[in-house]
């Protein structure tokens, strides 16, 4: 090399020099970020600077990190793309955690971006210096500390690839300020990938054609499916439902699964386990041949682990192999992707005509028809007042041509939500599953509104649950965010009151929402709609008239306040000691029942 | 799980990226979830491939062990996974470094001891000898034990360090 070409060579490495906030915005842009839900601070006011000077990327200004987080899983659920965050270091990142654990425990794709003193200040105890590796390494899929500018790209890409491959999940970058400032050269090395992190994604052939001898022979079966047919994305859910036609086998699905198998299809079973149907329930603990699609055999869905489907022969399908074994042991277990996995069992069977010499299910539909006959979900209308159940069906009734995106909070409206509202389609529900995070709803509903401005987008929420994100109004006004908030308020912490009825004697300890604001001043406040129904004549008018308001819309839909969510298992029970609504209250339940719930 | 069986110890190798904080998730990971660690070492063992090798010893019942190796295999910088007590025979070697101190005949009968355990002396004094040994967990322990009576004033041990034996590697 002559010395002027590297004088030239150096000259062009000096000029495509950017600062650290610079190659965070040129890294999201070239990841194809198009959404940051965040909110500003000290120590991200670099980054904030460069956002002011571009037009790639939206930011959406929340008004608290939490909802910034939930708002990210809200988009990520509803896109199938990775939700980003962006908060500063300190009390920003700590906010954050809530989010982080949740997108955790449902597997969302997440990057959270966090602002941290610079290097030189780390462990000193610095004006908002919180120790955010330390903080969210167990709340995260993985996480950063970025110690060098040059590092940048590469964390990017890598931190992309990690959230969105394998098992998803949330990835914090922590990026101290001088950082941010420091001045390099914008270089991806590699392919973009981790260094070491490969997902599993094809099953072993020999398990699979295992599984499927067993499906071809089984005279009980089910398809026991979960949220990880959504992670695998649309085409997962395409594949089910083939391979469930194919079959002819009953469906049931956890709560983070709805939507994958269409509600309307006979096949399907509606949800199962703590408050999933008779049917469902009763076909697990029945059922001879089990098949897991992307479930976790999780403590709500399983109930007494070792009263769980005691006769079946079980085949588990999980990307994460941490899953298989852990809550219940198997017996034919597959580690891979449930579309990559679905797709070869489709084809095996085809291939072995197994079809042709299936055992006739006649007898088994008809046992499950039985158990549908027990209608587990019916319910006393009553006259005078609007059963919360009945404001569903409506809601329901009213929506569904207009396919909307439903989000929920927690707690009894969300297990009403989600036994009540049909999914036909993937990626239309956004509940906080794992974690079960109230104050979930509307900052979900918002990221996915913000995902799909045209469509119908309605967080099912709970009179106490609300009010733990309701500052987000002020988001939804900012950006006229066309969310519709339908408030199921029974003045209680019904989910806590249920359980204390049934378990406690009735002692109501702390669980009745006293001095809640007025939803429909509050609403006015914020300058959007509100309205409030308490007759259930009035139910249809004012559903209509929120759908048909431009813009967010609060609805105060005044419900029984005691009404149970049933079926319900029990503190300690098995599947098929399940509660109905005629049932009665205060079972007795042990010292050791109630420690497990 | 709740899950009634035989608890038994292993030996696991990990060997994982040499990166910063991986540590911290190994042990957040015992921790958080409530697993045994008897002994656990970790040293980079491959500075241009940017690689360290984890040795930890836990005890469970088996699905309790699974569990851990399919935790740490899904931690990111995490490359393999090894039981070692399962995947066919293995050494394991421990190293202490024992300080005794006493006079007379304690002091001869300390250096006979440690000549039969074939222990070096790494420091001497007038009335005290720092031994280094390595071995296997059980001949420490049983020279440890031996030197209570004689003197000893303070143990420190590495933890076990393993690897499978014969040719293939991880
Ligand atoms: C952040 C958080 N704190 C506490 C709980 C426990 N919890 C579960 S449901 C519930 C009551 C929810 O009340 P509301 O939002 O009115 O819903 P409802 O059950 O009445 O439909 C509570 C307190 C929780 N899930 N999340
Ligand atoms: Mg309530």
């Amino acid at each position: 090399m002559t010395a002027s070409m590297a004088t030239t060579r150096k000259k062009a490495a000096a000029a495509t020099k950017l600062s650290g906030a610079q190659m965070i915005l040129k890294a999201l842009t070239d990841l194809g970020v198009e959404v940051v839900f965040g909110y500003p601070g000290g120590a991200v006011l670099p980054i904030y600077d460069e956002l002011f000077k571009q037009d790639k990327i939206r930011h959406i200004l929340v008004r608290h990190e939490q909802a910034a987080t939930h708002a990210a899983e809200g988009y990520a659920r509803s896109t199938g793309k990775p939700g980003v965050v962006l908060v500063t270091s300190g009390p920003g990142a700590t906010n954050a955690v809530t989010g982080l654990t949740d997108a955790m425990l449902d597997s969302i794709p997440m990057i959270c971006l966090t602002g941290q003193v610079a290097r030189h200040l780390i462990g000193n105890d610095a004006f908002q210096e919180a120790d955010t590796v330390g903080i969210t390494r167990p709340c995260t899929k993985h996480n950063y500390l970025v110690k060098d500018a040059a590092d940048i790209p590469n964390v990017f890409h890598e931190a992309f690839y990690v959230a969105t491959n394998g098992r998803p999940g949330p990835v914090v970058i922590d990026l101290p300020k001088d950082v941010q400032i420091e001045q390099a050269e914008y270089e991806v090395t590699g392919r973009g990938e981790h260094r070491t992190y490969r997902p599993q994604l094809e099953g072993e052939e020999e398990a699979i054609r295992e599984a499927v001898a067993a499906m071809a022979t089984a005279k009980r079966p089910i398809l026991y499916t979960g949220g990880g047919i959504i992670n695998s994305g649309p085409e997962a859910s395409d594949l089910l439902t083939e391979l469930a036609h194919m079959t002819g086998f009953p469906v049931t699905s956890t709560l983070m699964g709805l939507g994958a198998f269409a509600a309307s299809e006979k096949q399907f079973l509606g949800m199962l386990g703590m408050h999933g149907t008779w049917e469902a329930n009763h076909a697990m603990h029945d059922c001879d041949v089990m098949v897991n699609l992307g479930a976790r055999f999780d403590d709500r869905v399983t109930g007494r682990v070792d009263a769980f489907s005691p006769g079946s022969k079980k085949i588990h399908v999980d990307i994460d192999l941490s899953s298989i074994n852990k809550n219940v042991a198997v017996d034919i277990p597959i580690v891979g992707d449930a579309a990559h996995v679905i797709r070869r069992m489709i084809d095996i069977w085809k291939e072995e005509g197994f079809s042709n010499h299936q055992p006739s299910l006649d007898d088994w539909w008809s046992q499950i028809e039985g158990w549908r006959s027990r209608e587990c979900l019916k319910y006393q209308d009553q006259a005078d007042v609007i059963m919360p159940q009945k404001a569903l069906e409506r809601l329901e009734a009213l929506t569904k041509d207009k396919d909307p995106i439903i989000s929920t909070e927690v707690g009894q409206h969300q297990m009403w939500a989600a036994q009540f509202l049909g999914f036909e389609k993937p990626n239309r529900w956004l509940t906080s599953g794992g974690l079960g995070t109230m104050g979930y709803g509307l900052p979900a509903a918002m990221g996915a509104q913000i995902a799909f401005p045209d469509r119908l987008c309605i967080d099912v929420a709970g009179e106490a649950s609300i009010q733990m994100n309701i500052q987000e109004l002020g988001t939804l006004k900012q950006y006229n965010l066309p969310v519709k908030v339908f408030i199921m308020n029974n003045e209680y912490m019904g989910m806590v009151r249920q359980w204390q009825d049934l378990s406690y004697e009735g002692r109501r300890s702390e669980s009745y929402s006293a001095s809640l604001p007025d939803f429909v001043a509050l609403a006015e406040a914020y300058g959007m709609k509100g309205l409030k129904v308490e007759k259930a004549e009035d139910l249809d008018a004012v559903i209509t008239e929120m759908i048909e308001t431009d813009g967010p819309v609060i609805v105060d839909c005044r419900v029984a306040k005691l009404e149970n969510c049933f079926p319900m298992v029990p503190a300690g029970a098995a599947h098929n000691e399940m509660l109905l609504p005629g049932d009665g209250v205060s079972k007795p339940t042990d010292a050791e029942a109630l420690a497990v719930v | 799980m709740k899950e009634q069986g035989t608890i038994a110890t292993h030996t696991i190798s990990v060997v994982v990226d040499n990166e910063a904080g991986v540590l911290a998730r190994v042990i957040g990971l015992f921790s958080g979830r409530g697993y045994n660690i008897e002994s656990l070492t970790v040293a980079a063992v491959d500075r241009n491939d940017k690689r360290s090798r984890i040795t930890v010893v836990t005890s469970g019942t088996r699905m309790v062990i699974e569990q851990i190796k399919a935790q740490l295999d899904r931690l990111v910088p995490v490359q393999k996974v090894a039981d070692l007590t399962i995947e066919g025979p293995h050494v394991s070697r421990d190293l202490a470094l024992v300080k005794v101190s006493g006079e007379g005949d304690k002091r001869v009968e300390a250096l006979r001891l440690a000549d039969a355990f074939r222990a070096r002396v790494v420091d001497s004094t007038r009335t005290s000898f720092v031994f280094e040994l390595t071995g296997s967990a059980s001949k420490l322990d049983a020279f440890v034990d031996l030197m209570r009576d004689l003197g000893l004033v303070e143990v420190a041990r590495t933890g076990a360090v393993a690897l499978s034996r014969g040719e293939g590697g991880l």
